[in-house]
């Protein structure tokens, strides 16, 4: 059982993958890291000696913003939008698509479950 | 495509002479400009621009966080009011 950066603990699968559990961690980040921690990305994780597996959490520590920081992070970003008032910012508080999506039909991500007006 | 970095920022060269001149004078005026390409910069901090949204000017306080927008960010264009709600049954 692998922890790293508090509640991350994949287990079973390669290691490559199971570093993409940790938010903020993608495949090209997962595999940079394992190149400087000089670790196979084909290893499971239950299969990690205790060295290794702290040698990944020092260099994530290190070098990364993951987690409650990066989602820190992305929130002050937006709030600085809008507070300024920019275009994007103003998209953002009414819960539209910001970046000139369509928003006629679709949008569902942003939008939310339909609601519409019920007949019958 | 974000601009590149080489070519610096792009600003109407005439909001440029009239913020230095402004300063110059240390007076702070209503800048009304039709100029909604042009990116903020640093010098515009403090002023007030009026940026026109095609129907009438707005006025645009800048504050150091809006360097780096564009002035026709601020100065809305359209005035959304939501879709027709669809009937569902």
């Amino acid at each position: 059982m692998a922890r790293i950066a508090g509640v991350n603990l994949p287990n079973d699968k390669r290691i490559e993958i199971a570093l993409t559990y940790i938010f903020g961690i993608g495949r090209s980040r997962s595999d940079e890291i394992l190149e400087q921690a000089d670790i196979d990305k084909n290893i499971r994780t239950k299969d990690l000696s205790t060295e290794k597996i702290s040698k990944l959490r020092d260099i994530i520590d290190e070098k990364y913003t993951i987690e409650g920081d990066l989602r820190k992070e992305i929130n002050t970003n937006i709030d600085r939008l809008k507070e300024i008032g920019c275009y994007r910012g103003l998209r953002h508080r009414v819960g539209l698509p910001c970046h000139g999506q369509k928003t006629h039909s679709n949008a569902r991500t942003k939008k939310g479950p339909r609601s519409g007006r019920i007949i019958r | 495509m974000a601009r590149s970095l080489k070519k610096g920022p792009w600003v109407d060269e005439y909001l440029v002479e009239k913020v230095r001149e402004l300063e110059k004078k240390d007076q702070k005026k209503v800048i009304k400009t039709w100029s909604r390409r042009s990116t903020i910069i640093p010098e515009f901090v403090g002023h007030t621009f009026a940026v026109h949204n095609g129907k009438r000017f707005v006025p645009i306080f800048i504050s150091e966080n809006m360097v780096g927008h564009k002035l026709g960010e601020f100065s809305p264009t359209r005035t959304f009011r939501g879709h027709k709600l669809k009937e569902t049954i």
